[in-house]
């Protein structure tokens, strides 16, 4: 499985990564809307896209717009990951073509129960403690 | 003096087991010191030594507080998914079939934490059994803890819960966001009640359910009770109705009168007709 992980924060990018790797899920990045249509464009189609809200050049929602526009691309999961919270952002994301929502912060298990939501299933869970664990910003 | 002496430690055990009949065990002296220490905060204690002689003289809002430390109450929402598979495709139909008369249908989650198990059933219901929504419903919740069952009376949960399994359409049909907090609609919220209730004690005999959750509770008492607790649900359920477990809980050896039924990815136990 392929994901492609849509950020501005570098760190944030590579919290994800990580993240998804332990997962045994392959990741490329792309820092903005516009750059991450060009790598789908490019290929492969990743089979999940996670994407942030509030970015430079195009932005999360148009990114959803722009990918849900092509039908060669439907297969492709998008679940929005960013602090946007308000009701009715949320529902414009959905209504626009995304499938799944993630608030940040989150918690490595709160990814892995998204993803079972979507119907994909990861190799390993990542190794956390009921305890608290760690929270991600 | 954060750290607990082997004597504070013993006591701690003993109250804990007194109360909640959950087995803390030996290696877990460090959970105490961890899970007190708020509690020292909250009530101006100096030390775990402090606190222990607070419980010995029976000072009651103490007692509260460290049992409601001492709980663990880790949940998520349709938590496991399967079970909430089985009770979409086979359980909630089974009895929407044999209450189509009664027209009731009562569900007890019987460890409910903050409320994400009984709220979950509840988003269930409500979207996928129209048919059901006229009926006399029963959502009840209950557990050990006064702290959790206030928050699920309250129905607002962080961002990092909302996060822990709630599909999104779900997210934007039942909650509303509040502040940095989301607040679940009142028509869920009224449907529901939670109390408090100890599972180690006798039960009294109030009603009959059709489903009981009984979920990541049993595994954390010693065999005695779990067979008290599991011989008191099936006493509980009508006949006919659906006993649900965590994934790692299982009542063969323990209770009979439960028939195994294997849904999808996970078994339901079923109280077989008397
Ligand atoms: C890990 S949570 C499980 C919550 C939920 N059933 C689930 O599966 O997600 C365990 C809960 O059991 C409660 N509990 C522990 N001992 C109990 C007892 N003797 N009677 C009732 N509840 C108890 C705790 O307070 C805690 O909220």
């Amino acid at each position: 499985m392929r994901a492609m992980v849509v950020d501005d924060s570098r760190a944030m990018r590579s919290l994800l990564r990580q993240i998804l790797l332990h997962l045994g899920i392959d990741v490329v990045e792309a820092a903005d809307g516009r750059a991450a249509v060009e790598m789908v464009e490019a290929g492969p189609v990743p089979d999940l896209a996670l994407v942030d809200w509030h970015m430079p050049v195009m932005d999360g929602l148009e990114l959803v717009v722009e990918l849900r526009s092509h039908r060669e691309w439907r297969h492709m999961m998008i679940m929005m990951v960013t602090t946007e919270s308000e009701h009715e952002n949320m529902v414009r994301a959905l209504l626009a073509g995304a499938n799944e929502y993630l608030i940040k912060p989150f918690t490595a298990d709160a990814v892995v129960e998204k993803l079972g939501l979507l119907g994909l299933h990861c190799a390993a869970a990542p190794s956390g403690d009921s305890y608290g664990g760690g929270i991600l910003p | 003096m954060t750290t607990a002496t082997t004597e504070d430690f013993r006591f701690l055990q003993g109250f804990l087991h007194d109360r909640s009949a959950i087995v803390l065990g030996e290696d877990k002296q460090y959970l105490v010191e961890s899970r007190l220490l708020p509690v020292l905060q909250r009530h101006g204690a100096e030390s775990i030594a402090d606190l222990v002689r607070a419980l010995r003289r029976g000072d009651a809002a103490v007692e509260t507080s460290v049992v409601d430390a001492m709980t663990t109450n880790e949940t998520s929402w349709f938590r496991d998914a399967a079970p909430f598979e089985a009770l979409r495709t086979y359980v909630i139909p089974e009895l929407v079939a044999s209450n189509v008369t009664r027209r009731r249908l009562a569900v007890w989650s019987a460890a409910c934490s903050t409320g994400q198990e009984l709220y979950s059933v509840a988003m269930l219901l409500d979207s996928e059994f129209s048919d059901v929504a006229s009926w006399h419903l029963d959502l009840h919740g209950t557990d050990l803890s006064t702290a959790v069952v206030e928050r699920a009376r309250a129905g607002v949960f962080s961002p990092l819960e909302i996060n822990r399994g709630l599909p999104a359409a779900h997210l934007v049909r039942y909650f509303n966001r509040e502040g940095a907090r989301f607040v679940i609609s009142d028509s869920l919220r009224s449907r529901a009640r939670f109390q408090t209730f100890n599972l180690a004690r006798p039960w009294p005999q109030v009603q009959d359910y059709d489903i009981i959750l009984l979920r990541n509770v049993l595994i954390y008492f010693d065999v005695d009770t779990k067979r008290h607790v599991l011989e008191s649900a099936r006493a509980h359920l009508r006949p006919g109705g659906f006993l649900l477990l965590g994934t790692a809980e299982t009542p063969r050896g323990l209770v009979t009168g439960l028939r195994p039924v294997s849904v999808g990815a996970t078994t339901v136990f079923r109280r077989e007709e008397s």
